[in-house]
């Protein structure tokens, strides 16, 4: 399950319509991203995810679909927020479910990497007195291309 | 055709899209991108290093020497910083 929303998520909720749906899940692994309250050593005021609508739940829905293709999972959920938020605000969460904890652990790092590189959002972050655009980590790339092999 | 502007590319043009008639000889990613640099000072800069920007056609990244069609969506932005 895959969606793109401005308002905030709920793990517990989304854990427990997995649950619901599915049987014999053994594993249940999953990863929130938040705002920090700083960048470098400025005060975050702070953060806008722009995204490109249409776009964004495509991907999202791609790569959901590659880590259902290289693992044997259970239920999936991935919810990508946009629009401004604030320090301590939850941005993304990854749920990933199957029977043994292999596969929802390395599934949902997958998941989280590719996000970072593949997705079309991109982060404004605002401080007191300015305000910059995120550019791309080469860490993020690299971590992402690690699992090519 | 419509074009579509994200992040930074947005600012500095001062818009998240518009529309262009394409004329024949702009049958690439390519020369749309020379067709664009060659209206202002200001998507000259923009467009000056491509190595910064990605291009998607209809939603789906593409790569500059990929043909576009008169129909289509295009949209450039910078390095997606997801997640």
């Amino acid at each position: 399950m895959i969606k793109v929303q401005k308002e905030n998520f709920s793990i517990e909720k989304e854990i427990k319509k997995i649950n619901n749906n599915f049987e014999n899940i053994g594993a249940i692994s999953s990863f929130i991203g938040t705002v920090r309250n700083k960048r470098i050593d400025e005060n975050l005021i702070s953060m806008t995810l722009e995204h490109y609508p249409g776009m964004s739940a495509k991907i999202l829905k791609k790569i959901e679909n590659q880590a259902l293709k290289k693992w044997n999972l259970l239920g999936t959920c991935i919810i990508h927020r946009y629009g401004e938020l604030f320090p301590g605000d939850q941005i993304v969460l990854v749920i990933t479910t199957s029977k043994h904890r292999k596969e929802a652990v390395e599934s949902c790092h997958f998941i989280i990497d590719w996000l970072k590189t593949k997705g079309p959002f991109w982060k404004y972050e605002k401080t007191k007195d300015n305000g910059y655009w995120v550019e791309a980590k080469k860490i993020d790339v690299d971590e992402e291309l690690k699992w090519n092999n | 055709m419509n074009i579509l502007y994200f992040s930074w590319i947005k600012d500095k043009l001062g818009k998240s899209k518009e529309n262009i008639t394409l004329d024949e000889n702009i049958r690439s990613v390519a020369e749309l991108i020379n067709y664009l640099k060659n209206k202002d000072e200001t998507y000259k800069e923009v467009f000056n290093d491509i190595s910064s920007i990605r291009v998607s056609i209809n939603m789906e990244i593409a790569n500059i020497e990929d043909p576009i069609h008169i129909n289509d969506e295009i949209a450039f932005f910078p390095p997606m910083t997801g997640g």
